[in-house]
Order: structure tokens, then C-alpha cells, then sequence
């Protein structure tokens, strides 16, 4: 039996389609779950996706922390079910305390969609695991609000203990500190990462096939292979 | 109540102490009959003494304050398309015959049948002067305006596309309105999970103080699920869903889109919607869940003219009545009078009709998208209430009229129309007399100056605040010649789309121009394989009182019917803006053409750039078509010399149609490994475009019959028609020659992809860098408008490479 991997739909969530397309191509099953149902229906691994939960009112996920499905997600993630946060699916982690920082509106203002390389810097995380460390990966960038901040002794902390996941290489699209594109709690089973792994994984409509190696890698965890 | 000095005069607002108003204040059914000579500020509302004379006749009364609100509205140029008309009966009387096209003109969009199981939906509607007066929320709902159009066919939004004119690129108001109108869309597009796949941005000073800011929308339906907005069935409910109503963008329609700006305009911003794209997507997620249970026996979107459009088109559309309780509308502002909520213009709202039996799944449905849904009033039968839209406000009758006298019976205006008497002159002063670049130098700088000019130069800066991968269908987006998206995950098929449109063509020939912007939108979607099979139109015109500008629509509306004519694709929505016009000074007529093609296999689609050849010796480059000496027009003329003069380029739609066939051919037996379209700035422009997409250089060699005196720069910049660049795999030239003669069609190869060089080099000429050539056309942009700017970050595009911000 495959993998099965749940996609929490909020109000406002856009990539929830592309991120279960992903898990499926990754050779997982994707179940889309509710954010009004707390039930996870069997899944063994969480995506948040990207979009604009609750229309980004208030604070980028900040609404969306409270969904009666988030209470389960926090619990399961912190008993070690993997957990990937794309984009928004970040805001909501951080907002939800099960990552460390904040993202704030991108430095130079605007909105940006790019294709842009990234640097795998953990491959020891539930959703990186396929990936060697140093590893570059071409990954589509959109966000208005994806500049990771953090206080000196957290991003202190992220460095070493290998928790930063990803950097961005080359230009840095919207100011992150670090240059971080993805972050990981100290168990490495909760991701957060600002580019879109789920636009990069067919030939035909992403500027790479790199984003598959992170549904890949929880696919794999979960059949049972070693990290 | 009575309007403050300076605010709009909003249709319903009294604009007149001397309407003494009742005591709950409201102008009812019995009070106008008993008031007959009461004065009512119609003029003010933008009514012509005849046109309130005939309100008056077909109510056998005065018209109560909510009725001539909303006779003003849908009367208005912009609702009513009453000095349009009579011309645009030709796209439908010189339509060929299609058997894909299952709605047409009149329908909030065309619907066009791609497979048995599918058809897609499609059209391109402005939003210029909300634009202009505030660009952020003038763009933004001109974004959610257009997509609720094409969700009230049944269709989920799939894709956006936004052709954009701004006046010239240093000027300050333009710094103003472009980041507005492009944050604006992005805010809302991209909030709605739209990819926005193309679109233009051109400047000319003509469009200064007036933009035009045009929106397309793409959607897709089983072909089952087509919705209509006819109000049938008697003793069905009639529901408002989605947002409350508010006091926003009252007069957008009559007020604003329906006149000519002047110093007042600044202050009409009030008139202006604001939109809120988070509660727009929860509609069209709940809508998609209406129509997949058949919830919904008709729907139709609110936007310009609001309640009082979907009230009488549905109406009208059923020929039935309809009653309505008019204070149930849920209000942002509990003080608005009935003629406020019958105008309001208040975003993200569809009405539905709903059997009585069905209204609870319905609003359990509305529920669970958290989007508000009520109960506002019933349909009549015909001969029910004398099939009349009755709404009353609190229990007193306020409107009572017959729904097609709003609709239908609309004054229709054969306006005087007069060729421009400047026109003559015009085309005298031809742009291929002007003085040319001569030696090799000379010729390189026109090329780097080109394609850094405002026209011609990288948008980066522009659509990468658009998300073109969301849904993940998007195969390919700006700055390719079409935008392409899979709508069939299974069988791979997928559509082309592309809007095109050149005002100063339109200007020197508005007949040939309006063909030549079909012509053009027409070879974008052709050079990615696909087929060319529906088109959709915005006419952005001044002010259609001037019987120059008159002439020029008549003659533009003629050349594109013709042209859709000999093309055989049919004309199945658009949008017509006219009063494009600051004071006397009109536009250049600028008709917008979109056209939609389909790829069976979007795996198949041929995209513009020349790929990295695998053979050393790199892939041989092939010109198809015929390049004349016209410059006339064009953006060299523009750019060099500031002319706009002479006849634009000669028009061949039998040659566009032989290309298309021709590249369809060569895509479907895999000759092509690039195809690129020619326009604006002509060969050269296509050669930097092909080149710097994935950093591959050229090496070129300019043929005999243009070695001599200045034909290197003709054969470099004319702008002739029916041409395309492509590249072919190297050992198939011989294939795709032997092709191009089958078709009788054009054809030179003229040099070959160079994967090594890093340069475009025009052997005997001269020879310039993909780095230099990058830098000069993606620095403008952000040189002009701020940030950070500069090419995105490519695998083989190193920061180095990156043009100054």
C-alpha cells in the first residue's frame, strides 16, 4: 500500500490540488482533508499548502492556526508524523509554534515569482531525505511575505544543529535572513519551506523535476526505508 | 438625502434639495404618481432629455428615485452598448459557421465545445477608467469582474491574461498608475490561485491619463454543466450570494465608464469597487459545488450596474417577473437607501435561481464556504403581476417596471461618423522615407536601442508579481508568444491564448488595424502549434460623441468581422469601452483582440526560444514568410524618430492561415524545436527574444536580395506580416524545406543556433553579446520603475549577468 499523505484545504488555500498531484506523481496517495474536520483519515504525513488561508487577514496564517484540523496536525506532529508547510503551509507552522520565527513582507515590497536555485543544506529531515546534502534544486519562488526572520540566538540555533533546510543560491528573492528557504524543527519531522516543491515535479509545467525529491523522501520514510 | 458639493452624483442620490423627500424618506410607486412634475436629476445621471421622455412613456409615469437609477444605469453607454450596436451585429451576421460554439454574443461569455466532454469559456473586458482613478482597486476588480463572468457559465477559472497600456514610460502619472494596476492584479489574481499566463504592456503618450487596463479570463466546463441566466420557473427563489453590499463604485458603469474625464474625475474615486479576492474565491467554490449537485436552475454574476442588471437580465432573459424584498440585501451600511442598493457595484456577489426545494441544500452549501447567502425575492410568471420586476423596500412599492424595458428597449444611436480629416496627411507621411541606419555600427546601436525601448524591452519587472504556476497546468506564460494551459490532465489537451492589439496601426488604418491586431493575436497562438478556433474582443475607443472616433470604431468593428470572417473563427464575447478621452484628445483607437486555440496534446506545443542544440554545429534557423520594406508604424519609426505616420503593414490573413497550417504541420512531425511569431520591432526583436530565453546565441546571415544599402536594417526591423522564426532540429532542414514548398509557403534559412558563441551575430554586420543584449533589455524596466528588478536568477544566467536596478 502506498504512502498516504493528507492536504489540509483551508479557505483560501490555492496549491492544495498541485501539492496532492505531487504526492501522487511521487508514487504516494494523497488525502485531501477539511480544515473544519479534525480527523486526519488515515494519513501518515500532513502538507499545508501554499495559498492565502482566511484571505491572509489579521497575519499570514495567523487565522488559520485555530482550524479545529491544526489541533490534530500540532499533535501529531509533535508525537513525529511528518509535516510540510509550503509557502502559507510555513506561515501556519510558525504562527502554530511547531517552527521557530516569523515571514515577513519580502523586503523589496512586491510580489515575485521566479525560478530559483536553491541549496540543500539538511538531507536529514522526513522530506529531504532523498536529496544529498549540497544538493541544488531549481524550485518556483511566489510570495508576497516570504522574508524568514528570526532573533540572533534562533537563527544561532538553526545553524547548528544543521536545522536550516534549504538556502536560496545566487539572488536572494525577498531578503530572508540567511538566505533561508526552508527551516526544520529539532526532530526533523516538520518542514517549512517558502518555495513551491509542488510546481517543480513534471517536465511539462515546472522548470525542474527537483520538487519530487521532497515528496519522494516522506513516500520513502514511510514505506519503511531508511533515512 | 441629499449629496455633499463635491460627491458623486450617485444614482439614487437626490443631487436636488428641491425634491422635498417623504417622511421615511423614500421615493415610492405612489408618491411619483401623485408627484408627476416632481424635477429628478436624470441629466446629472447621464440621460438625454429623449431618453427620459421615453422612461416616462413606457412607465406612463414619472420614474420613482430607484427606477431612474436604474434606467440611468442600464441605459448607459456601458451597459447598454447603445451606440455600438448596430455595428457589432456584424460579428454575428459574418460569423462563419462553428459547431463548437454553444453560447455566443449576449451571454456573459462565449462557451466553445474543445472535446466531447470539455469546453472552455473565454473573454476580455476593460476596467480603464476605475483604473485610472484609483489603480489598485480599478485593476484588482477588473480582474474579479471578468472571472465572475466566466464562472456564471459554469466554468472554474482556470487562467488570467492582462493586456495593459499605460501612457509614456518616463512620465510621472505613469509611475502612479503602473505599479498600482500591476499590484492590483497580481493582489487579486493571484489571491484567487489564477495563473496569469500573458498579456502586454505598451506605452504611448496617447494612453497618458488614460490607461486601459483590459482583463481576460479563461475557464473550463464539462460541456453539461453550462449555466444559463434565465429566471425560469415561477415561484422559484430568487438568492443574493457572496459579499454584503456597500456604498462602493455606485456610478462606476454611467458615471465613470460612460463619460469623458475632465478635471472632476479625481474626485469620483468613491465610484471606484474595492475588491476582496479571499471572499471571490470562496464563491467560485461554492458556485462550482451549486452547479455539480444542480443546484441552480440560472446565475448571474453582479458587476458594473450590480443588483439592477442581474435583476432585470435575469428577468429579462426568462421573460418573466420578479419580486423583490429589497431591505433583506445584506448591507455593509445599514443607512443606504433602495436606489444605493439597486446600484451598488459592491464586488465578489452572484445572484441565483433556485427551486424552492433546493434552497436549503443551497444555503448549506454557501455555508460551509462561509460565503453569505439570501433570500431576496421570487419569480413571477409571466402573467403574473403583469411579468414585471416589483421591489419594494420595507412594504412600499419602489420599483415597478417592465424588466426588457431596461434590457431590450434601450435607445440605440446610429451616430454620425466622419473620417478623420487629419487622416489624409497622416498616411502621406510615410516612416520609409525617414533617414535609416546605414553602416554595421549604426545598426547595432539601433538594435540595442530597440530592444531597450519601453515597448520592446523584458517585463520581468512586471509579471513575475503574477503566479503562473499555480494549478499547475500552465505549460507556457509570458513572455511566450501565447499562454498555454493543459486542461485535460489525462489526455493532455490543452488551450492557446493570446490578446494582441497595436493602437498606432489602428490609428493609421483602423480597417487594417483591427485586422492586423486579429492577424497578430492569431500567429502567437498558431506558432505554438495549436489551432486557432475562437476569438473575444475589448474596443477601447474615445469618446464615440466625436464622429472621427465614430468612424474609426465603425471601420475597426468592419475589419475585424471581416477578418474573423476569412479566418472562419467566430467573434464570441468582448467588451466595448468607449470616452477613452481626456478633454478633446481621443485615444488611438485600440481594439484588443484575443484568440484562443487548441492543442490536442499540450506535450506537442512549440515554445519561442532556441533551445540548446544537441549538435555542435547547432540547429539550422529558418525565416517563413515574406519580409517587405514596412516601416511605416512601426516601433522603430517610434522609437528612433517619434513618427507615426504612412499605411501600416499590408494585411494577408490567406498567408497567416497557410503559416498556421504550415507550423501545425511541422510541430506535429517534430521539424521544430523553436517557433517564435514577428511584430512589433520586426525580425530583430525576435532574434534577442529567441536568444536570450535560454541564453543560446545565433549566428546569421543576412540574405542576398537584402545585402545592398540600407535592406540589412529592412530585413531587420520591417514589420511585415505572416512571419515566423523558427529553429529545426539539425539533420530535418531538408524535411522542413521540402514542407515549406508542399504548403507553397515562403521560406529561407538564414543561419543557425550557436550554443557556444554567447553572441547574436549578423555575419558582414556585426556581432553582439547575449550579455550586453540582456543587460540593455532588462534594465529598463526597474531603471524606470524602482526595486530591485533585473533578470530572474536562469540555470545558465549567472548574477553577473543581472542588469542594473
Amino acid at each position: 500500500m502506498s504512502a498516504r499523505v493528507g492536504v489540509v484545504t483551508f479557505p483560501g488555500s490555492l496549491d492544495d490540488g498541485d501539492a496532492a498531484r505531487a504526492i501522487r506523481i511521487a508514487g504516494g496517495e494523497a488525502v485531501r482533508l477539511w480544515h473544519d474536520d479534525p480527523h486526519l483519515h488515515g494519513a501518515e504525513a500532513i502538507v499545508l499548502p501554499g495559498g492565502f488561508s482566511y484571505g491572509d487577514y489579521l497575519r499570514c496564517g495567523a487565522i488559520a492556526r485555530f482550524a479545529p484540523v491544526m489541533q490534530t496536525v500540532v499533535d501529531a506532529a509533535e508525537r513525529g508524523m511528518p509535516v510540510l508547510g509550503i509557502c502559507n503551509g510555513f506561515q501556519i507552522l510558525c504562527e502554530a509554534h511547531l517552527l521557530p520565527g516569523a515571514l515577513t513582507r519580502n523586503e523589496h515590497l512586491h510580489f515575485r515569482n521566479r525560478d530559483q536555485w536553491l541549496r540543500i543544506e539538511s538531507a536529514g529531515t522526513a522530506w529531504t531525505n532523498a536529496f544529498t546534502p549540497g544538493q541544488e534544486a531549481l524550485i518556483p519562488v511566489k510570495n508576497g511575505e516570504g522574508r524568514y526572520v528570526a532573533d540572533p540566538r534562533t537563527l544561532d540555533e538553526l545553524e547548528a544543529n544543521g536545522r536550516i533546510v534549504a538556502r536560496y543560491v545566487g539572488s536572494n528573492p525577498n531578503g530572508s535572513l540567511h538566505d533561508i528557504a526552508a527551516i526544520s524543527n529539532e526532530a526533523g519531522n516538520v518542514v517549512g519551506i517558502m518555495p513551491h516543491p509542488e510546481h517543480a515535479v513534471e517536465a511539462l509545467t515546472g522548470p525542474s523535476l527537483d520538487g519530487l525529491g521532497f515528496f519522494g523522501s516522506v513516500v520513502r520514510n514511510l514505506a519503511g526505508v531508511p533515512a | 438625502m441629499i449629496s455633499e458639493p463635491d460627491a458623486v452624483p450617485a444614482a439614487g442620490a437626490t443631487g436636488s434639495a428641491a425634491m422635498p423627500a417623504d417622511r421615511t424618506g423614500v421615493d415610492t410607486v405612489d408618491r411619483a404618481k401623485v408627484t408627476p412634475q416632481e424635477r429628478q436629476p436624470y441629466a446629472e445621471l447621464g440621460l438625454r432629455d429623449d431618453e427620459y421622455d421615453r422612461i416616462r412613456d413606457i412607465l406612463g409615469r414619472r420614474p420613482t428615485q430607484s427606477e431612474l437609477a436604474m434606467y440611468s444605469i442600464m441605459w448607459s453607454e456601458h451597459c447598454s452598448y447603445k451606440s455600438s450596436k448596430v455595428h457589432l451585429r456584424q460579428f454575428g451576421e459574418k460569423a462563419p459557421p462553428s459547431d463548437r460554439l454553444l453560447a455566443g454574443i449576449g451571454e456573459n461569455a462565449g462557451v466553445v465545445r474543445v472535446s466531447d466532454r470539455l469546453a472552455v469559456t473565454f473573454k476580455v473586458e476593460s476596467h480603464n477608467h476605475p483604473s485610472f482613478v484609483e489603480p489598485y482597486q480599478g485593476a484588482a476588480t477588473g480582474v474579479g469582474g471578468i472571472v465572475r463572468d466566466i464562472l456564471a457559465m459554469g466554468a472554474r477559472p482556470v487562467a488570467v491574461m492582462d493586456p495593459l497600456r499605460f501612457g509614456a514610460a518616463d512620465h510621472e502619472d505613469t509611475a502612479r498608475v503602473l505599479p498600482g494596476v500591476v499590484a492590483g492584479i497580481g493582489g487579486y489574481g493571484n489571491c484567487l490561485g489564477l495563473p496569469n499566463i500573458g498579456g502586454e504592456v505598451v506605452f504611448d503618450p496617447c494612453y497618458q491619463g488614460n490607461p486601459l487596463v483590459n482583463a481576460l479570463c479563461l475557464g473550463v466546463l464539462p460541456v453539461d454543466r453550462l449555466q444559463n441566466k434565465a429566471a425560469t420557473g415561477p415561484g422559484n427563489v430568487v438568492v443574493l450570494l457572496g459579499a454584503k453590499t456597500g456604498r462602493d463604485g455606485i456610478g462606476g458603469v454611467s458615471v465613470l465608464a460612460s463619460a469623458t474625464f475632465d478635471d472632476a474625475s479625481e474626485q469620483r474615486r468613491p465610484s471606484v469597487q474595492v475588491g476582496d479576492p479571499f471572499v471571490e474565491k470562496l464563491l467560485i467554490e461554492a458556485c462550482l459545488e451549486l452547479y455539480d449537485a444542480g443546484l441552480v436552475v440560472g446565475i448571474q454574476d453582479l458587476g458594473g450596474a450590480g443588483l439592477t442588471c442581474a435583476l432585470t437580465e435575469t428577468a429579462a432573459a426568462a421573460g418573466t417577473g420578479m419580486r423583490v424584498w429589497l431591505e433583506r440585501v445584506p448591507l455593509r451600511e445599514p443607512s443606504m437607501t433602495p436606489q444605493e442598493i439597486l446600484a451598488s457595484e459592491s464586488q465578489e456577489r452572484m445572484l441565483l435561481i433556485v427551486a424552492p426545494d433546493k434552497l436549503d441544500a443551497v444555503l448549506k452549501t454557501a455555508d460551509r464556504w462561509g460565503v453569505a447567502a439570501t433570500a431576496i425575492g421570487e419569480v413571477l410568471a409571466a402573467d403574473q403581476g403583469g411579468g414585471r420586476l416589483h421591489i419594494t423596500w420595507h412594504d412600499q412599492a419602489v420599483v415597478d417596471v417592465p424588466p426588457t424595458s431596461l434590457v431590450d428597449e434601450a435607445p440605440v444611436y446610429a451616430r454620425p461618423m466622419r473620417e478623420p480629416g487629419d487622416l489624409i496627411l497622416l498616411q502621406a507621411d510615410r516612416a520609409e522615407t525617414l533617414p535609416r541606419p546605414a553602416t554595421p555600427e549604426q545598426l547595432r546601436e539601433t538594435l540595442l536601442r530597440m530592444v531597450a525601448s519601453p515597448n520592446l524591452c523584458d517585463k520581468t519587472w512586471v509579471t513575475e508579481q503574477y503566479d503562473r504556476y499555480v494549478l499547475g497546468n500552465t505549460v507556457l506564460a509570458q513572455p511566450e508568444d501565447a499562454g498555454v494551459v493543459r486542461i485535460d490532465e489525462q489526455t493532455g489537451l490543452g488551450v492557446a491564448l493570446s490578446v494582441d492589439g497595436n493602437g498606432r496601426y489602428t490609428r493609421l488604418d483602423p480597417y487594417h488595424g483591427a485586422k492586423l491586431a486579429l492577424a497578430e493575436s492569431y500567429r502567437n497562438v498558431a506558432v505554438t502549434g495549436a489551432r486557432p478556433v475562437a476569438v473575444t474582443d475589448c474596443l477601447n475607443f474615445g469618446s464615440p460623441e466625436d464622429p472621427g472616433v465614430m468612424w474609426q470604431f465603425a471601420e475597426a468593428v468592419r475589419g475585424l468581422a471581416d477578418g474573423c470572417a476569412e479566418l472562419g473563427i467566430p467573434v464570441t464575447g468582448g467588451n466595448v469601452s468607449f470616452y477613452n478621452q481626456t478633454g478633446g484628445a481621443a485615444i488611438n483607437p485600440t481594439p484588443v483582440v484575443g484568440v484562443l486555440g487548441v492543442l490536442d496534446d499540450v506535450a506537442g506545443r512549440v515554445p519561442m526560444g532556441f533551445t540548446p542544440p544537441t549538435n555542435p554545429d547547432g540547429d539550422p534557423i529558418f525565416l517563413l514568410g515574406a519580409t517587405r520594406a514596412e516601416l511605416s508604424g512601426s516601433e522603430w519609426a517610434w522609437v528612433t524618430h517619434r513618427h507615426l505616420g504612412g499605411s501600416p503593414p499590408r494585411v494577408d490573413l490567406a498567408a497567416e492561415q497557410a503559416l498556421a497550417e504550415l507550423i501545425a504541420e511541422a510541430a506535429r512531425v517534430g521539424h521544430l524545436r523553436s517557433a517564435h511569431d514577428l511584430s512589433d520591432g520586426g525580425l530583430a526583436q525576435a532574434l534577442v527574444e529567441s536568444c536570450l530565453r535560454y541564453g543560446v546565441g545565433a549566428r546569421i546571415v543576412v540574405p542576398d536580395e537584402f545585402a545592398a544599402d540600407t535592406l540589412p536594417f529592412v530585413w531587420l526591423f520591417s514589420e511585415s506580416t505572416a512571419r515566423a522564426l523558427v529553429s529545426v532540429p539539425r539533420g530535418q532542414e531538408k524535411a522542413m524545406a521540402a514542407l515549406c514548398r508542399e504548403h507553397g509557403f515562403p521560406w529561407a534559412v538564414i543561419g543557425v543556433t550557436d550554443r557556444s558563441s554567447g553572441s547574436l551575430d549578423i555575419r558582414r554586420h556585426f556581432s553582439v553579446g547575449l550579455d550586453e543584449l540582456r543587460a540593455a533589455h532588462t534594465s529598463t524596466m526597474p531603471r524606470l520603475f524602482g526595486g530591485p528588478g533585473g533578470a530572474p536568477a536562469a540555470p545558465d544566467n549567472s548574477a553577473e549577468d543581472v542588469g542594473e536596478g
